[in-house]
């Protein structure tokens, strides 16, 4: 029996070595996203992606003959939660980066985690905060709320409307809006003549639509993500609210057309480019990169991919460029993240610089109208 | 009171000695969290699982303590340790001032009246933006540190939190075996009781609910500082719910019953991991059949499962 067991303890250890000299090990990168609770309309898409991207890139023979390894945990959205798993990713699954968290609130609190580590960091979350100021190894894929608000700006400068009304959900995307809405405004000589709030759960926005209504507002910017400007859009329309309705890139997906019904015609948004792909012009730099995402995306889970997904996509990709010009320890992935030059991703074309951990422009954003339940490019 | 001692010296020395198979891996943040939690479950505990007064408002406290030491050592760049300091005395004052007119209500109005107590704490934090950051939360909360030794690292904090917790036991252990912890058992038995029997009822409940809110403000500060950022998620009815959670299956009315339950539904979710997309069915599986079959909490629970598994030992003791 003795004998037997020896003999098989060396088998197995014979295999062991054996497979491990095959194959070099795994590059581990982890990821952290709110695929439950409230922020899951992010993290689902955001996971999906990730592991799509991930599968693909190891089906195509991995980075430089090394498979990638993705470590997902779901942090549900709630802060402590995500720095014990940035934690746990870092200390106990070795991970060389981290994708990820989902939303600004849990990017926030990892990022000293992150930065402690030395661990590069590319967050999938919008607010501006996260960037600015710069942390050495934090970056991120999402579009600043800045562009976004520029864009809409730059649309009612050249129609001379100079009076706004806005209403803004009173939550971490709807505040951060709120504070560039206000600090733009002068810069695009744009006065505001009403600025109201909503909470995330709140059914009826007739109240703050007819304090608008009242106003002498040109046009309404309402700031939140779904079901919230939804309703909006309802309520407005109830009211009969003649002005021109704007809504931020937090609706930009079909969910928020179902939502708002018939209300949803004629409302404006600036949104990322993978909404109106086909659209884009053949000089577009993104174009090749958005097709092949929503055709990728269609393929395996019968839906449109979204530009949450896209943040994750870019993550990857920006994730895949940097080993394979920098190595596979943490600080090498950094040093090659922040040297990333003219990449055409879902999001934008990216351009990192120590100064800028975003990387992104205004033409990141693309303005689009509600026609007949589908988009079109407001020219 | 000898076995006491005994049992608080053991406890002790396990706080002392658990990070050491762990070696700075992730799990000694968790049980960072662990004694941030059974510092509050304590709080709540002496108020629920002694006196018999429940709150739903908890959260409350926690927030104002973090947001507190959080504002005070960011904007106004106060010493972290007077922060706390400060912070606690004005929350209890705020608990105390409360504490007469809500703690008149019983049973389902004061849940009713704490519960509202937290949710408007938690508004007051996502709204006021100049002041708490609001919904995208407060960042840039130093270190505690004392002298040269900064609070930096995963052990460090640990503990530190747990000395703090330690103390909390320790105090919370004399009390309850004092005449003032006689007197809130008599008002969870019988408030009209104890009054014939000569216990200022109202003013010892609003005395261990101050208590309480003290405790949890200390919480919070001690959270603000190992986190470093604070967002009012983590401060939301969802914490207060849990937290209830944690004393119900540890033990009502046991003070290390607090500590377990707060390790238990710390540690549980991390364990389940390994379940993956289930992991939230099992642990809900796991929270029923220990309110079925242990409903005295664990303190209670596992000795009486010691006792049937071994019957023959049970007996010859």
């Amino acid at each position: 029996m003795k004998k037997l067991i020896s003999t098989a303890f060396a088998a197995f250890s014979l295999f062991c070595l054996s497979t491990a000299a095959l194959a070099a090990p795994p590059i581990k990168i982890g990821a952290l996203f709110a695929v439950t609770g409230p922020a899951s309309f992010l993290g689902e898409p955001e996971r999906n992606t990730a592991q799509m991207v991930v599968d693909e890139i190891n089906k195509a023979g991995g980075v430089k003959g090394r498979k990638l390894e993705l470590i997902v945990y779901d942090t549900g959205g709630d802060a402590t939660k995500a720095v014990q798993l940035a934690n746990k990713l870092i200390k106990n699954d070795n991970v060389v980066a981290i994708i990820g968290p989902s939303t600004t609130g849990d990017t926030m609190a990892v990022a000293p985690v992150a930065d402690k580590a030395g661990i590069p960091l590319v967050s999938c979350a919008a607010g501006s905060k996260i960037t600015d100021p710069v942390r050495k190894n934090v970056f991120k894929t999402a579009q600043n709320d800045a562009l976004a608000v520029a864009r809409i700006y730059e649309q009612l400068k050249k129609e001379k409307k100079s009076k706004v009304a806005i209403l803004s959900v009173s939550d971490g995307f709807g505040s951060s809006g709120r504070e560039q809405l206000k600090a733009q405004a002068a810069a695009y000589g744009i006065q505001i003549v009403s600025d109201d709030t909503f909470g995330p759960k709140d059914t009826d926005m007739t109240a703050q639509l007819t304090k608008i209504r009242g106003s002498h507002a040109q046009a309404v910017i309402c700031w939140g993500t779904n079901p919230g400007p939804a309703v909006v859009a309802r309520n407005a329309k109830q009211l009969g609210l003649a002005i021109p309705l704007y809504m931020s890139h937090g609706v930009s997906s079909k969910k928020f057309i179902e939502l708002a019904g018939d209300a949803a015609e004629g409302i404006r948004l600036p949104s990322g480019k993978v909404l109106v792909a086909d659209l884009l012009p053949k000089n577009d730099k993104q174009k090749a990169s958005l097709l092949a995402f929503i055709k990728d995306y269609q393929s395996h889970f019968k839906a449109e991919g979204d530009h949450f997904g896209g943040h994750a996509w870019d993550a990857v990709m920006l994730l895949k460029g940097a080993i394979e010009k920098g190595g596979d320890t943490p600080a090498g992935i950094r040093n090659a993240l922040e040297s990333t030059r003219n990449f055409a991703g879902i999001g934008g074309v990216f351009n990192y610089s120590a100064k800028d951990h975003a990387g992104l422009t205004k033409d990141a954003f693309t303005l689009v109208e509600i026609k007949k339940k589908d988009w079109v490019l407001v020219k | 009171m000898k076995s006491d001692k005994l049992k608080f010296l053991a406890f002790c020395l396990v706080v002392l000695l658990a990070p050491l198979p762990l070696a700075g891996g992730y799990l000694t943040n968790v049980l960072i969290f662990v004694g941030i939690n059974g510092v509050l479950a304590l709080g709540l505990n002496l108020l629920l699982g002694y006196a018999g007064q429940i709150s739903l408002g908890q959260a409350a406290f926690f927030g104002l303590g973090a947001y507190g030491s959080g504002v005070l050592t960011t904007t106004y760049a106060m010493n972290p340790w007077l922060a706390m300091a400060v912070v606690a005395v004005c929350v209890a004052a705020f608990a105390f001032a409360l504490g007469f007119p809500v703690l008149r209500l019983k049973g389902h109005y004061l849940a009713m009246a704490t519960l509202g107590v937290g949710v408007i704490a938690n508004i007051a934090f996502n709204e006021t933006v100049d002041l708490t950051g609001g919904p995208s939360g407060l960042s840039g909360i130093p270190n505690l540190s004392i002298g040269g030794l900064i609070f930096d690292t995963d052990l460090k904090n640990y503990y530190l939190v747990w000395s703090f917790a330690l103390v909390m036991i320790f105090l919370s252990l004399n009390l309850v075996n004092s005449r003032f912890g006689r007197g809130l058992r008599a008002i969870h038995d019988s408030e009209v009781a104890a009054r014939v029997m000569g216990v200022n009822a109202r003013l010892m409940k609003v005395q261990v609910f101050t208590l309480s809110a003290f405790i949890s403000a200390i919480a919070g500060s001690l959270y603000c500082h190992v986190m470093t950022f604070i967002s009012p998620t983590s401060f939301s009815f969802h914490v207060s719910v849990e937290l209830l959670t944690m004393i119900v299956i540890g033990g009502l009315g046991s003070v290390y019953g607090s500590i377990l339950g707060a390790l238990l539904l710390t540690l549980l979710p991390e364990m389940l991991r390994t379940f993956h997309d289930y992991d939230i069915v099992v642990y809900g599986m796991l929270l029923i059949s220990m309110t079925i079959y242990m409903p005295g909490g664990l303190v209670a629970g596992i000795p009486a499962l010691f006792r049937r598994l071994l019957p023959a030992r049970g007996s010859n003791a």
